[in-house]
């Protein structure tokens, strides 16, 4: 934000949108661990939490969370110390940068940015420092390991992502989020997943590569337990192991943000014609930023039963995932997203005389 | 003092410290972490210009490109963890040597400089919003780029950003001046990024081992 003839209200008026949009990733990431509890139960035929505040155990995150919180926070004898505490923050900072310029809804933004999807981008990519200092910080072996896969897979991953997130602003023709969610009002076959037969592959392929960089099973190599005790945090306990999983639930839902806003049609419906924040001012809007968390929610959701359903890869199918068939699939996506108008024009012209 | 002022200290003072610290620490996965934080400041700097299209371009860049130097850290010391460099009275003299005569140079040309800006100009307040950007999200920086690097480049009398300036009937009251833009520098460049990621994958490429028995 430029702030060349800031007013005091301004600033005042940033601060709360930044202490909205802290509140909102913390309080998702309470709900996303009660259901990620509630799912995989569910998934494993058992029920999950179901004493702790009545019914569904629906107080047992922050039950958990009050433990954590009194527990003893311990740094290992041979770690770095100043990286071992720095890590969590890092990784919380770079997840929750993502989403000063994430819109709810029909400029429902904390900063509407020319360059969103860019800036989003290069964001995310930031996480990774918080896991690899952690990692490395730590002063054990596991941890070391962890990290390492973790930056391998973060590097490799993020050139499909990239190329993924190219071919829907082929066709929208801005880097705005607004303006690309905008865009696609009205009916669900006005949704980018279905411009084109290379923007509905490219979906898959994004979700695919977005579930691999919030590093979630069956990509978590970061954090096999089988392998690698518990990789990165396998030194961190209380507070700090909190703030490593706040990173990661905020980020499975900005990178769900994303997808939605570029693929799926962002808050809209998709069954009402008109935008509702036009016909029906603030009360639309909120209904419109209803809409956009529950889309988010619902692809955050597929992630955690791909997650409970699916058996973990091993890291070199992981690397051969992305390198051999996810990167020469998103470049022909991209390749073909560029043809596709140029294909379609001709073939309209030609019908036409 | 503004909030700007605020604002623009605070990330110069933190970016400063940390580049001091990159310098000062022995520690080579420390040092990395500093550059990592002193570029994030820089990019910070960026945005409180109101360029956000080189903000965001130095957090993919430089910020990225730190984890590759962060990585080769961990690898070159994972041997013995946390292994320091110390530097010798020698080098520390040459550094501060070099350094000094860059410190000087930079500032020399700083404040030898005759500094006049668009201030000097009589479209000084209109410039100077349209530079900041008032509004990011109706600013045309990634427009505007993409038709410089295909060779399109609009000049204004007033300046070269390519908002039409008009009067108080709506009249446009400068025309744009067509001036020839980077077509060519951006084509040099893809050419050199391909050359360069075919070079790598040369290099990188499995080596089937030749003269060995089994082969």
């Amino acid at each position: 934000m430029p702030l060349g003839d800031v007013s005091s209200l301004a600033l005042l008026w940033a601060l709360i949108k930044a202490l909205i949009l802290i509140t909102f990733v913390l309080v998702s990431a309470i709900f996303f661990v009660w259901l990620e509890r509630k799912v995989a139960g569910r998934i494993q035929d058992r029920l999950g939490p179901t004493r702790v505040g009545g019914k569904f155990g629906w107080l047992q995150t922050v039950a958990d969370g009050l433990k954590l919180l009194v527990k003893e926070d311990l740094i290992p004898a041979h770690a770095d110390r100043m990286l071992f505490r720095m890590g969590p923050y890092v990784a919380l900072v770079g997840a929750f940068l993502a989403y000063m310029a994430l819109p709810f809804g029909n400029q429902a933004v904390a900063l509407e940015m020319n360059v969103a999807v860019f800036y989003m981008l290069a964001v995310l990519s930031t996480e990774v420092y918080g896991v690899i200092l952690g990692g490395y910080g730590s002063g054990s072996k596991w941890a070391l390991f962890g990290a390492m896969r973790e930056a391998a897979q973060v590097v490799s991953y993020e050139v499909p992502r990239s190329l993924c997130v190219v071919i829907p602003i082929l066709a929208a023709g801005t880097l705005n989020l607004n303006e690309i969610a905008r865009q696609q009002v009205g009916g669900f076959w006005n949704w980018y997943v279905f411009h084109d037969p290379f923007t509905f592959v490219a979906f898959w392929v994004f979700f695919t590569v977005g579930t691999a960089s919030c590093k979630r099973a069956p990509f978590d190599l970061a954090e096999a337990e089988s392998e690698l005790v518990a990789g990165f945090h396998t030194e961190y306990s209380g507070f700090r192991w909190l703030i490593f999983y706040m990173a990661e639930y905020g980020s499975m839902f900005s990178v769900s943000g994303i997808a939605v806003l570029l693929f799926l049609g962002g808050w809209h419906t998709g069954l009402l014609p008109f935008d509702l924040s036009d016909r029906l001012g603030l009360v639309g809007n909120i209904v419109n930023i209803l809409v956009f968390v529950v889309k988010g929610w619902v692809l955050v959701f597929v992630m955690m039963w791909v997650r409970w359903t699916l058996p973990r890869l091993r890291i070199d199918q992981v690397m051969m995932t992305c390198l051999k068939y996810l990167l020469p699939l998103s470049c022909a996506l991209l390749l073909g997203a560029s043809v596709w108008p140029l294909v379609v024009n001709t073939l309209r012209i030609g019908w036409m005389y | 003092m503004s909030a700007e002022a605020l604002f623009f200290w605070l990330l110069a003072v933190t970016t400063m410290g940390c580049a001091i610290a990159v310098v000062v620490t022995q520690n080579i996965v420390r040092a990395a972490v500093w550059l990592l934080f002193t570029l994030g400041g820089v990019a910070g700097l960026f945005f409180l210009l109101g360029a956000d299209f080189v903000g965001a371009t130095q957090i993919m860049v430089y910020v990225g490109g730190t984890l590759v130097l962060i990585v080769f850290g961990v690898m070159l010391t994972a041997q013995s963890p946390f292994v320091t460099m110390r530097a010798g009275a020698g080098e520390w003299g040459l550094t501060l040597v070099v350094g000094g005569v860059l410190v000087g140079l930079l500032a020399g040309v700083l404040f030898l400089s005759p500094w006049t800006g668009p201030q000097s100009d009589s479209a000084a307040p209109q410039s100077r919003s349209v530079a900041l950007g008032s509004d990011p999200a109706r600013s045309q920086t990634v427009r505007d780029l993409g038709l410089v690097l295909l060779g399109i480049r609009e000049v204004h009398p007033n300046g070269s950003i390519p908002v039409p300036i008009r009067d108080a009937d709506n009249n446009p009251q400068s025309v744009p001046r067509r001036e020839i833009g980077y077509l060519l520098p951006f084509e040099l460049a893809s050419v050199h990024l391909v050359v360069v990621l075919v070079a790598a994958a040369y290099l990188a490429r499995a080596r089937r081992r030749t003269g060995s028995p089994s082969s």
